[in-house]
């Protein structure tokens, strides 16, 4: 056999095993009722340390980390480390937020961001612009992954649309038939796989020259380059704002993506969550290693195929790695890239059944028909991610991830400042929502892309930096930041009129149960057999849990 | 009503720490002093990774400890 045929060959094998213990994933802990949303869309929330490390890490750091990222840093150099930073700032954020939001789910039986906003500022409307702009936003950001799997595909040899559909189309399954438990244990098989991956790339690196050679050759390849935006350090204020705004505006918008709740939701306690959040910062680790695995592809004269740089890391292994190896290397990001598409999708449709079907269209919906609405949507905000890498197609698919930042940041005053108050007026919230989308919106459709010598490529949504006053600035941040004051101003002329506020439906404890709370029953319970109740943690409370 | 009893905090401001250290960008961005031939830019931003787990595991064994203690 050739040395594409063992890579290719491994390559299909390993994926083929994957893709099989995704549909095998039902019967894995296997609830006794699947049909359920609770069950199908949170994993009955029973997932422990383990378990919820390996599905965060799988659904966080994605074929994002492993192939957009390092064609960034390929691409401009110091400006893609920014993930880096960002990864690092979210890990002491969620162990204080995220436990909160674990907290006050867990007593109210929320899914999603949408749910928490509607419960908290007492307004169904708020509720659905949230879920649907969580919604909106995801599917920019699952297509970041599909467009890396199509980079994995072609380096494998297999271009074009068609292998990418077949490989949706048997993760789609496998997410309907097991919903959060197939991309779950996935995880755990992609890590094995990431491990070899990590320590061969740092055998290689350290046998061609090691990281000073690298360095030393990146530098000088951004020294020749004519472009003033690259290199290897930002390079004055200016890089600094841009670098410091993206920073800032990845990790709140973080908190805000309804498949960060959902992930951290699968826990099964408080303790579980923060263990969890000291432990994060591992794959930051990883995420660094790989950003810098991008100068190292420059160093070895590495070139994109078909001048897609998200091709740059499949590259790199290919030609650096023995054929076994770089197989390995490329189902490790083949899978990498379906699970958070997985993941993302099951969390949009959680976000579409609770906070649009159930609130408006069948309030009286049954776990059984939530389930099954959840499963459908799920498909289609796959098909809707396909569609967006067909249609924009910007040059580094960051920026997708980005725009979809853009987007996101909007539902972080009533999603996750309301973890820290309830003070802002329902109507303000929606109307800074409303400006700020259409604030950033506009902004980001005035963004040119620049393609070599700064020949206008694509005259709009070319990317994600946009400049005030001269200053190069992140446009999620500046959006956010007249969101936020129409919604403070608004709330305070608001409350002034005497406008009544939403009714506030949690209580400031509720931010604080744990498992053992009376008011949550655990699951293991329920799991390990209550004949003839209706499944799911907060089944008890049904009839009485919705009173917004 | 009086507002119910808190659970201990002890120790969460000094989480401030690795949240704050990875935005310190305009210090940070800098060649030198390199490490293994890294520039200081890569390997600062790497070691805030690794403050960022001792502060966080830190904080929850203490906070583990205290309400094991307190019940």
């Amino acid at each position: 056999m050739t040395g594409t045929g063992v890579e290719t060959a491994v390559f299909v094998a390993l994926m083929g095993v994957m893709l099989l213990l995704g549909i095998v994933a039902s019967r894995w802990r296997r609830p006794q009722d699947i049909h359920n949303l609770e069950e199908w869309g949170v994993g009955g929330r029973a997932f422990g340390n383990w378990t919820t490390w390996f599905l965060l890490g799988g659904s966080m750091y994605s074929a994002y980390t492993f192939v957009a990222v390092p064609a960034l840093t390929y691409g401009v150099g110091a400006l893609g480390f920014f993930a880096v930073s960002f990864a690092t700032i979210t890990t002491p954020l969620s162990f204080v937020y995220s436990t909160r939001a674990w907290s006050v789910a867990h007593r109210h039986g929320f899914l999603s961001p949408g749910e928490f906003s509607a419960a908290r500022f007492g307004s169904r409307a708020l509720g659905a612009a949230v879920a649907v702009t969580g919604i909106v936003a995801t599917m920019p950001y699952i297509a970041v992954q599909l467009a890396s799997l199509r980079a994995v595909l072609q380096t494998v040899g297999m271009p074009g649309e068609w292998p990418l559909l077949a490989a949706v189309t048997v993760i789609s399954l496998s997410t309907f038939r097991s919903g959060l438990r197939a991309p779950a244990l996935l995880s755990i098989a992609k890590d094995v796989l990431l491990g070899w991956v990590v320590v061969a790339a740092l055998l290689v690196v350290a046998m061609s020259g090691g990281w000073g050679e690298t360095f030393r050759k990146a530098g000088e390849h951004f020294a020749a380059t004519p472009s003033k935006t690259d290199g290897l350090l930002l390079g004055g204020s200016m890089g600094q704002t841009a670098y410091l705004t993206l920073v800032i505006g990845s990790a709140l918008s973080i908190f805000a993506y309804p498949h960060a709740l959902t992930t951290m939701l699968a826990a099964k306690d408080r303790a579980t969550v923060q263990r969890n959040a000291a432990a994060l910062p591992i794959y930051c680790m990883v995420l660094g290693l790989m950003a810098m695995l991008g100068f190292f592809a420059l160093s070895q004269g590495v070139t994109p195929v078909s001048r897609d740089l998200n091709t740059i890391m499949p590259q790199m292994f290919q030609q650096l790695f023995p054929a076994w190896s770089a197989g390995i290397a490329l189902a490790a990001f083949g899978i990498a890239a379906l699970i958070p598409a997985a993941v993302m999708s099951i969390a949009a449709a959680n976000a579409f059944t609770r906070s649009i079907y159930r609130a408006y269209l069948h309030p009286a919906a049954t776990p059984a028909q939530e389930a099954r609405v959840s499963r459908w949507t799920s498909l289609v905000v796959k098909l809707g991610a396909v569609g967006c890498i067909l249609l924009l197609d910007p040059a580094f698919s960051v920026d997708m991830q980005l725009i979809g930042g853009v987007i996101i940041l909007q539902t972080v005053p009533a999603a996750f400042l309301g973890l820290m108050t309830g003070w802002f007026h329902r109507l303000a919230l929606i109307a800074g929502m409303v400006a700020g989308l259409g604030l950033g919106l506009v902004q980001l459709y005035r963004i040119p892309q620049l393609g070599a010598g700064g020949v206008v490529v694509k005259a709009h949504f070319g990317g994600s930096i946009t400049t005030v006053d001269g200053i190069p600035v992140y446009v999620g941040i500046v959006a956010l930041l007249v969101n936020l004051a129409v919604v403070v101003f608004g709330t305070i002329v608001l409350r002034l009129l005497g406008v009544r506020t939403g009714r506030d439906a949690t209580r400031p404890d509720d931010y604080d149960a744990d498992a053992d709370d009376p008011m949550v029953k655990r699951l293991e319970t329920l799991l390990d057999g209550l004949p003839s109740n209706p499944a799911g943690v907060h089944a008890a409370g049904r009839g009485q849990r919705y009173p917004y | 009503m009086a507002p119910p009893a808190r659970r201990a905090r002890s120790g969460y401001w000094l989480l401030a720490i690795p949240t704050l250290a990875p935005l310190l960008t305009p210090l940070y961005d800098r060649a030198t002093p390199m490490l293994w031939g890294i520039p200081f830019f890569y390997w600062y931003q790497m070691a805030c990774i690794v403050l960022a787990i001792v502060i966080i595991s830190g904080v929850h064994v203490a906070n583990q400890r205290s309400r094991g203690l307190g019940r």
